[in-house]
């Protein structure tokens, strides 16, 4: 952080000068500080346990998904009637079986796995799409303003105004429920979500000296886009995917749960749980840990999305590295209450 | 949520009286580089009916010391020594609750930018009233009509049909002139000015300061004005402590510090002054720049700039060093200045 | 006031129609339900005779004009499972589905801005960390598992509350705690943002200055500054309240306007299905206007022209308000 200038000593003679005060608010460039973030944005996500356990879970999910399914060949589809339900926690039936069985016989475990595959193949692309699309979009609409913007915003308001979740389940019902179909519902379903936010910050970046300067270079709109707006609102849209990829992730369980979005013999942990729920009674563990395995990576992207909003921001950065308060110094009035 | 009448005696009705007495303040700031000593054993006086004036460039600790004093440090500043005796009592050694009952009746201060210290939400009635809600218990009704008169008091023109407005709906120096209104709500003996014109248009400037004078006379209060600008130090204040990089560098009345200075830092600024200078001839200016928190020197803060620095100002820190004749100033070779 | 009011009707109306229509086309083209609800060996000419009636025949647009002339006429249509009119079908619906989603958000609410505000005054302490962390869990947990899962721990395996279906008091709690996780967790950091930057306004120092009590600062001066974005998410979060409510009630059973609505999805029931979506569109719409007057409420600036845009109000849930990034720390002394 910079001192301020040092205009400070008026000049007695009048004359309208606008000292910098003391405490003051000031507003970054949000470029500033992206150069010194690239060397040591790793370090910084090991400072902060819960980030950096965040991302472990998160690489374990993704090497879970891609390699696990190879790793356990049949085992999730090899069906034993004369060992279903069996509960998990016991070795008995080997490792496979340390998560127990289904009504079917076959190993939880190896199922799990396998869905996890389902799962992000149908979220990963899903986010992908609604933010380069949306991005995109939404750059491009705040860019130009007038007429262009207009007609975006209320683009994103009609989707937005309604129920995404029963707007998936009203089309998927019309076009069969294949995975292609879920991705491509639930990326245009949360396209609004990027466009919005990308709109907002592109359209705020045009009062920006740095892109007005570019303007009077005579640089092109779409060279200004591309080396001025986007890698200034790209940290945003980025740390929005992933707090979007914990949505999407939700509904397409929930698509899943309700018997529209995976279909069998695919596997996917909405399935599971639903699959799992007419065994309540007598076999909870064909329902809780699919269920489980949402909530922790969903838990784990969320963290990591909190913590990439702060590490991004170089307003905000300085909170990570900020110092413990002493022990025993005067109390300043706001911590009282 | 009410706090009771406190029972401290009002501003006292005649001038000279001390009313607030700063000793040894120090003000640490926690930061990514550490632990840094923002304002170091600042000391000084201020009169009843008198205006005393905190001048420094910004970042020199005046407006940090003027919030130490109103117990509105930012939470990542502390102080961590001194004593801020205010009417006999030290609010430093005060819990913040305790501090609520004088802030108001004892000490008002009036912010530098009037539209962002005004509550959007609230129309400036509402505002103005509060300090009577809180202090004094009053009815909402009962403090329209008290905000009513304050509005009169600093020269709002149709007070009954303006009360009702929202802040965004007057004009810079109507927004300032309410801002004042606040902090005298309550007669304080002690009124914090923390450079309350510098948002502001010359013409403006010159009749909010007008505006000061009038309430400080009217009610013999004393004016704590934390400013960077000579001229209204040399025009406004009785006395002047000059600031740099933390530490109170000189101190007396107004009119002899600024006739000799007796420690470098106030003559460079003074020097800078453009009296007689001709078109195209150079402005004087002060070599380097104030040195950053965390890098300020052992010896003497102003080492690096200074044209009469010696080996000893590298080492030893001058203290504060009053001469008997109310003036003070810390400078190993203050008696040779005037020799330069 | 009414220039604004009337500015933000014609704007929520456009969406409003455009879901309507959209899902008026969308329901035709599921097929045609005769094979659904005629016996299997129904006749071609009893299949003809259902379609002629119900007009499945007609082209998209004749069967639009059509419904849509009933519509003004306040005729919805007949269900074709029972035949009984839709529009009572959906009426009969909606109160339980509106007193589910009514406490739902009150507790939300009520809830969120008490952990929001006390996570805000000690930002990045211990409070802030762990009320951050439950809200962020709250936020990640599948609505469905958490029902399945409440239902076995509370239901079956303690027995204190009914599986499912509209009783006494005790059924009303499952349905509501799987409900009000998702917007807890996602306004108690919207409170808590807000009020973090409204506390670090001048405004709050002035206020201060004045002698306010903590207590009088917090409420009094932030809250309402920080009302207005918490009431912005608030309204959205509503709406997605519906998606809520469609699984909520698919599993407890409750006969609100989600389980009827996926009940008309899975068994064609379009005007079921149309009456049902016009009605919760319409109460977006009602919703959306209320919040901009609230909204206009609690901040004066918005009120005189209504020259607010729509995108201003918090596009993104979390990612609110990325405009302005000021610190408010002493950076320099």
């Amino acid at each position: 952080m910079s001192r301020p200038p040092r205009n400070a000593v008026q000049l007695p003679s009048g004359g309208r000068t606008v000292a910098p005060p003391g405490t003051e608010a000031i507003a970054l460039p949000r470029g500033e500080s992206v150069a010194d973030k690239k060397t040591s944005l790793f370090q910084l996500l090991l400072k902060d346990r819960f980030a950096t356990v965040a991302a472990v879970v998160l690489v374990l999910v993704g090497l879970t998904a891609v390699f696990g399914p190879t790793l356990m060949g049949d085992l999730s589809t090899r069906q034993d009637l004369g060992a279903t339900n069996r509960p998990p926690f016991s070795f008995s039936d080997g490792w496979a079986f340390i998560l127990g069985s289904d009504s079917l016989g076959r190993s939880m475990l190896a199922r799990l796995v396998v869905a996890t595959q389902t799962t992000l193949s149908v979220a990963l692309p899903a986010v992908a799409i609604s933010l380069v699309l949306g991005s995109l979009w939404g750059v491009w609409a705040g860019y130009h303003r007038g007429w262009r913007e207009t007609v975006s915003m209320r683009i994103a308001d009609v989707i937005m105004s309604f129920p995404s979740l029963l707007l998936a389940v009203v089309i998927l019902y019309v076009f069969s429920p294949s995975a292609a179909n879920i991705v491509l519902i639930l990326a245009v379903t949360r396209i609004p979500i990027y466009l919005r936010t990308a709109r907002a910050e592109s359209a705020e970046l045009q009062s920006r000296t740095f892109v007005d300067a570019a303007r009077t270079f005579g640089t092109k709109p779409n060279a200004i886009i591309r080396r001025h707006v986007i890698p200034v609102v790209l940290p945003t849209l980025l740390t929005l995917a992933t707090i979007e990829f914990c949505y999407v992730m939700l509904a397409e369980s929930s698509l899943s749960f309700l018997g529209i979005g995976i279909q069998p013999p695919d596997v996917s942990w909405g399935l599971m749980v639903a699959q799992g729920r007419q065994y309540l009674q007598t076999a909870w563990w064909l329902s809780f840990f699919p269920g489980l395995a949402i909530m922790v990576t969903t838990v784990a992207a969320n963290v990591l999305a909190a913590w990439l909003r702060i590490a991004t921001d170089p307003a905000q950065r300085w909170r990570l590295t900020l110092p413990r308060k002493r022990l025993l110094v005067r109390l300043p009035v706001k911590e009282v209450l | 949520m009410r706090t009771a009448t406190v029972s401290v005696p009002r501003a006292s009705m005649i001038d000279d009286d001390v009313v607030l007495t700063v000793t040894g303040l120090n003000v640490d700031l926690r930061t990514p580089k550490g632990v840094l000593r923002a304002v170091n054993d600042v000391s000084f006086e201020a009169l009843s009916g008198r205006t005393l004036a905190l001048l420094g460039e910004s970042g020199c600790g005046k407006s940090m010391t003027a919030k130490a004093v109103a117990g509105l440090l930012d939470p990542v500043a502390d102080v961590t020594g001194g004593t801020v005796v205010l009417g006999g009592t030290d609010l430093a050694a005060l819990t913040p609750k305790e501090r609520l009952a004088y802030a108001g009746p004892e000490l008002g201060i009036v912010f530098q930018d009037a539209l962002t210290a005004l509550n959007p939400v609230y129309t400036v009635g509402t505002q103005l009233g509060e300090a009577f809600r809180i202090h004094e218990g009053l009815s909402a009704k009962a403090a329209k009509v008290k905000a009513i008169e304050l509005m009169r008091r600093v020269g709002i023109p149709e007070p009954e049909s303006r009360v009702d407005s929202f802040p965004h709906q007057f004009s810079g120096g109507m927004r300032q002139r309410i801002l004042i209104a606040m902090a005298v709500a309550l007669n304080p003996r002690l009124l914090i000015a923390d450079e309350p014109t510098t948002a502001l248009d010359v013409t403006v400037q010159a009749q909010i300061m007008k505006l000061l004078r009038d309430l400080r006379t009217e009610s013999h209060m004393a004016v704590v004005l934390i400013t960077h600008d000579l001229a209204l130090v040399a025009e406004e204040a009785d006395t002047v402590a000059v600031m740099y990089a933390g530490n109170v560098v000189e101190t007396g009345p107004v009119k002899e510090v600024f006739g000799t200075p007796h420690h470098p830092y106030t003559r460079g600024l003074l020097d800078s002054v453009p009296a007689d200078v001709g078109r195209g001839q150079d402005l004087t200016s002060i070599a380097g720049s104030p040195p950053e928190l965390h890098r300020i020197p052992d010896g003497c803060v102003y080492q690096s700039r200074c044209p009469l620095v010696q080996d000893i100002c590298r080492a030893i820190r001058p203290t504060l060093e009053p001469d008997g004749a109310g003036r003070a100033v810390a400078c190993h070779f203050s008696e040779e200045l005037d020799n330069v | 006031m009414l220039t604004f009011l009337r500015r933000r009707i014609v704007s929520s109306a456009l969406p409003l129609l455009v879901v309507v229509l959209g899902v008026f086309a969308l329901a035709r083209l599921t097929g045609n339900p005769a094979s659904l609800y005629l016996p299997l060996n129904a006749t071609a000419e009893m299949r003809a005779n259902f379609t002629a009636k119900y007009g499945f025949d007609d082209p998209l647009l004749v069967q639009m004009a059509h419904y849509f002339g009933g519509v003004l006429r306040l005729d919805f249509g007949e269900s074709l499972r029972t035949g009984e009119p839709a529009a009572a079908m959906a009426l009969r619906a909606f109160p339980a589905t509106l007193q589910l989603a009514g406490t739902t958000m009150l507790l939300a609410v009520v809830l969120a801005v008490i952990v929001g505000c006390w996570a805000a005054l000690k930002p990045n302490g211990v409070a802030d960390r762990i009320s951050s962390f439950v809200s962020m869990a709250a936020a990640s947990v599948p609505d469905f598992w958490l029902a399945i899962m409440g239902i076995l721990v509370f239901a079956i395996t303690l027995g204190w509350v009914p599986t499912s279906g509209v009783g006494g008091a005790t059924s009303w709690i499952l349905p509501i705690a799987t409900l009000l996780l998702r917007p807890f967790g996602v306004l108690v950091q919207i409170v808590r943002g807000a009020m973090v930057s409204s506390l670090s306004e001048p405004y709050i120092k002035l206020a201060r200055s004045k002698g306010a009590s903590e207590f009088r600062v917090v409420t009094r001066h932030a809250l309402r500054n920080a009302a207005a974005p918490a009431l912005t998410v608030a309204g959205d979060l509503t709406v997605s309240l519906v998606n809520g409510a469609v699984v909520v009630e698919s599993i407890f059973g409750w006969p609100g306007i989600g389980k009827l609505m996926i009940d008309s999805i899975l068994q064609r029931d379009f005007a079921v299905l149309q009456a049902a979506v016009l009605l919760t569109a319409v109460s977006i719409f009602i919703l959306n206007i209320l919040i901009d007057l609230g909204y206009a409420g609690l901040d004066a600036r918005v009120r005189p022209a209504g020259r607010r845009k729509k995108s201003s109000r918090a596009a993104s849930v979390v990612v609110a308000e990325p405009k302005e990034r000021k610190i408010h720390v002493q950076t320099t002394p």
